[in-house]
């Protein structure tokens, strides 16, 4: 356990070092941009009911990505399993079910939302099955034709004819819109739900027969064989869980936040790839991963407070996040070798 | 005779094992010389030292009479001893040229390539044989990958060549070729070590062999003045005894637990690796399977296991047709696995002893109620055959990859062994354990033949076979050469089956 949080620590120290790379070529001093980051994320009302606003996506798809990672089938394509679940959600809200009432509708969309992102993760478990292709391309692919899917969608076919030519789609109905913790922009019922799913992964992945499937699998791919695992369905369950859950996130983005559908930068800041990091950093452990997911909902606010007022470069928060990315992945090889620590319960 | 190299009194030890004891080797120049042996019994350490891959705790290496250090395959090299490896060192996307370009000192600074390509077909001209200096490596069949290996040596001015095992991944014809040109490069003047273990090659080809059996050298003789039954009998020895064996009763009843029928199964690359074998496997009889590894033990037993698809023939299981069913529902039969590799295979070393022990039975009552574990059940149950089995571990919590060799045997045994099985399938159960744990890995096989289970055992420790088998099956090249009962059976026997005699 301490050395889990030894490794986040770590991981901090790298972001420092990034902060100081950044201070060379801007002679912004790191203390005062981190200063900034954590004042602006966590420092009032305001900043930590932005850094849960955005920790909820980055949740969902962690807790999604953390299954497969853990029976190490290698997902990346969180952030199109997200768009097409908003996509999923646009569809139920304005064209299916419009007139439905809010318990009826708010429902439909998070269950349609789902499916939606499962099917997308579908697609490279079954070329992953089928002809066995690298999931970790295929899934990669398919989020770039996700966002263009989701362009082609708020520039076409659904464009709404009431927003003064933005990409926008009709905005939702009322009924269709989730409510939110007073004046904030926390939709609640996604946080909830992101929560709940948090503790049944858990459960799932540590006391019942699938998650015992997926470590077996995760760790030693020759032992499920000889044990007579069916490997085939696992890979499937855990990309359509894990493609199910991010697709939640998208339906909270569209109905929580925008409440309409819009192009797909405007939906997801990359929350599908920072929950790449998300889910390893959080040690592929649910409940863990709810942690950094706000440690990281955090660092995505502080980055847009410093483009204000620091006049960082936007991109300089992907920066960070990027030697995040390095450090984890440096870990994730290690932690083939250190992961004995992590037993069921996470004694 | 010009004594090209001597090597004398090497010793080399890995942790208890000491695998080369004291081993003189001597080499003429001119002269294929065979090293022969069983696996194990130490010729690739021999030559990895000689290569500079080991360096010896003891012994001298002395070349054209001058004593030398070989620290590392570097030295070697310019020695001029060069080793072709049986999986070959060769960078398959390059081309044949510029793989024997790679290493190479002496080359022209503009266009090496063409002095290279001349080279090579000189060399192919001279000695007759084709290969195209331009395709890439990966486009070359196996015995076409083995001659780059040799002009790559030969351009390096090499005058010893090793070759280990060079004809297993040959065939016939290949094998043939590579005989004439190594007769050729000995015309040469230069000097062939051929690590084997097939009797028939040393006959063939070799001028002087070495024998080594169990790390130490057994003699060095003159192929003329040896036959094949000579040979085998230095390589297995006569120290083999059959046990006093009143103990454990060899009348079996008739019941047959394992019917395989013409069954014939492909490797890995697509090769029958397995060709219409057929045996029976009664209740309480132990069938050893001898035969040196990569005759097909592997893949026979994958299929039986459901782990390798089958492509012709049957095998059945108490009668019941289990050909291509799926491991899950063979296992299901009461079928135990002892796997060869109990690492990557046998045990998932990060999880648990009792993650471990519930991997055959996780999804069964009372472990599973179909959806969640019961980890107090399994904690019980894994704590119990712990102390049944003698496994000695801190707790049932600790992983399985922190237990010793022995006791992770232990381990997979207890989990194997406790579903009741009526056929166990046991694959080299005691390699690299020591005597107390084999021992007791042997009463456990003996105990449950005396409960009537059917065993299938596959080993290679021939004095493993003789002591626990009822009769010993000699695989060779993916044939059953023949099934001898254990009273009737010689050493010697089994080993010249086993050597393709």
């Amino acid at each position: 356990m301490l050395k889990r949080y030894k490794n986040i620590g770590l991981s901090f120290l790298v972001i420092f070092l990034g902060l100081f790379a950044i201070y060379l070529v801007s002679s912004v001093r790191p203390d005062i941009m981190f200063r900034s980051i954590a004042l602006s994320a966590f420092g009032s009302i305001y900043g930590l009911t932005e850094t849960l606003t955005k920790s909820i996506p980055l949740m969902l798809c962690g807790l999604g990505l953390s299954l497969s990672f853990r029976s190490s089938v290698w997902n990346i394509g969180a952030e199109g399993q997200l768009l097409m679940g908003a996509v999923g959600a646009t569809w139920i809200a304005l064209y299916i079910m419009p007139n439905a009432p809010k318990f009826l509708l708010i429902p439909a969309m998070f269950l349609v939302g789902a499916i939606c992102g499962g099917m997308w993760a579908l697609i490279p478990a079954v070329l992953k099955v089928k002809f066995n292709l690298n999931e970790i391309i295929v899934s990669l692919m398919l989020n770039y034709i996700a966002i263009e899917f989701v362009n082609y969608l708020v520039y076409g076919p659904w464009k709404s004819p009431y927003e003064w030519g933005f990409p926008y789609s009709t905005k939702f109905p009322e009924s269709a819109q989730l409510p939110r913790i007073l004046d904030t922009r926390v939709h609640y019922p996604t946080l909830i739900l992101a929560l709940i799913l948090a503790v049944i992964l858990y459960i799932i992945l540590y006391r019942s027969k699938l998650g015992y499937e997926i470590r077996v699998i995760g760790d030693s791919i020759d032992a499920a064989r000889y044990a007579g695992l069916d490997i085939h369905r696992v890979v499937f369950l855990v990309l359509l869980l894990g493609g199910g859950l991010a697709g939640l996130a998208g339906v909270g983005e569209v109905a929580g936040i925008h409440h309409r559908l819009r192009v797909a930068s405007g939906i997801s800041s990359g929350y599908g790839y920072t929950a790449v990091i998300v889910a390893w950093l959080g040690r592929l452990n649910p409940l863990l991963i709810v942690l950094v997911s706000f440690l990281f909902g955090g660092l995505l606010v502080g980055g847009d407070a410093i483009q204000v007022s620091l006049g960082l470069p936007g991109s300089t928060i992907n920066f960070i996040n990027g030697l995040i990315l390095i450090f984890v992945l440096v870990q994730g090889f290690s932690k083939t070798r250190f992961s004995t620590i992590k037993r069921r319960g996470g004694k | 005779m010009e004594k090209l190299l001597q090597m004398k009194g090497i010793t080399k030890r890995f942790g208890d094992i000491t695998a080369n004891d004291r081993i003189d080797f001597e080499l003429n120049k001119g002269e294929i010389h065979g090293l022969l042996g069983e696996n194990g019994a130490g010729k690739t350490t021999l030559m990895n030292i000689l290569y500079g891959l080991y360096t010896p705790d003891e012994g001298e290496i002395y070349i054209n009479g001058a004593k030398v250090e070989i620290k590392s395959p570097h030295d070697a090299i310019k020695l001029g001893i060069s080793m072709v490896h049986q999986n070959f060192k060769l960078i398959q996307s390059h081309t044949v040229i510029e793989n024997v370009a790679l290493g190479l000192k002496d080359t022209n600074f503009f266009y090496p390539n063409r002095q290279i390509e001349k080279e090579i077909r000189t060399f192919s001209e001279k000695y007759n044989f084709k290969i195209d200096p331009n395709v890439p490596v990966w486009q070359l069949s196996a015995g076409e990958k083995q001659r780059v290996e040799i002009i790559k040596a030969f351009c390096r001015k090499a005058r010893i060549f090793i070759l280990d095992e060079p004809t297993t991944m040959l065939t016939p014809n290949e094998t043939r070729d590579l005989f004439r040109l190594l007769k050729f490069l000995r015309e040469e003047g230069i000097s062939v070590i051929l690590i084997t273990h097939k009797l028939d090659e040393v006959m063939n080809i070799c001028d002087r062999v070495t024998v080594l059996r169990g790390g130490k050298k057994v003699g060095t003789i003159d192929i003329d003045r040896v036959d094949k039954d000579d040979l085998a009998r230095m390589m297995f020895g006569q120290d083999i005894i059959l046990k006093e064996r009143e103990e454990y009763s060899i009348s079996f009843d008739e019941d047959i637990v394992l019917e395989v029928r013409d069954l014939t199964v492909f490797s890995d690359k697509g090769l029958p690796a397995v060709k219409d074998i057929s045996f029976d496997i009664h209740r309480g009889e132990i069938l050893g399977i001898a035969g040196v590894s990569g005759n097909g033990q592997r893949e026979l037993i994958e299929a039986i296991t459901g782990l390798r698809k089958v492509a012709r023939g049957s095998i059945k299981i108490l009668g019941e047709d289990v050909t291509n069913v799926g491991t899950k529902e063979i296992l299901n039969k009461g079928v135990a696995h002892i796997p060869e590799e109990r690492m990557r295979v046998g045990v998932i070393p990060s999880m648990s002893l009792e993650e471990n022990i519930i991997l055959r039975s996780y999804d069964k009552s009372p472990f599973s109620n179909g959806i969640l574990l019961d980890y107090s059940v399994i904690s019980e149950y894994a704590k119990e055959l712990i102390s049944r089995y003698k496994i000695s571990a801190l707790d049932e919590k600790i992983p399985a990859g922190t237990l010793s060799g022995g006791n992770i045997q232990k381990l997979i045994l207890a989990r194997e062994l406790s579903i009741s099985p009526v056929l166990i399938i046991a694959s080299h159960p005691t390699q690299g354990l020591d005597i107390r744990s084999t021992q007791q890995i042997h009463e456990l096989l003996l105990r449950k033949k005396e409960e009537g289970c059917a065993i299938l055992l596959v080993s290679e420790d021939l004095q493993e076979l003789m002591d626990l088998s009822d009769r010993i099956a000699v695989m060779f090249n993916g044939t059953i050469r023949g099934i001898i009962d254990i009273d009737r059976a010689s050493i010697e026997e089994i080993g010249s089956l086993m050597v393709g005699v």
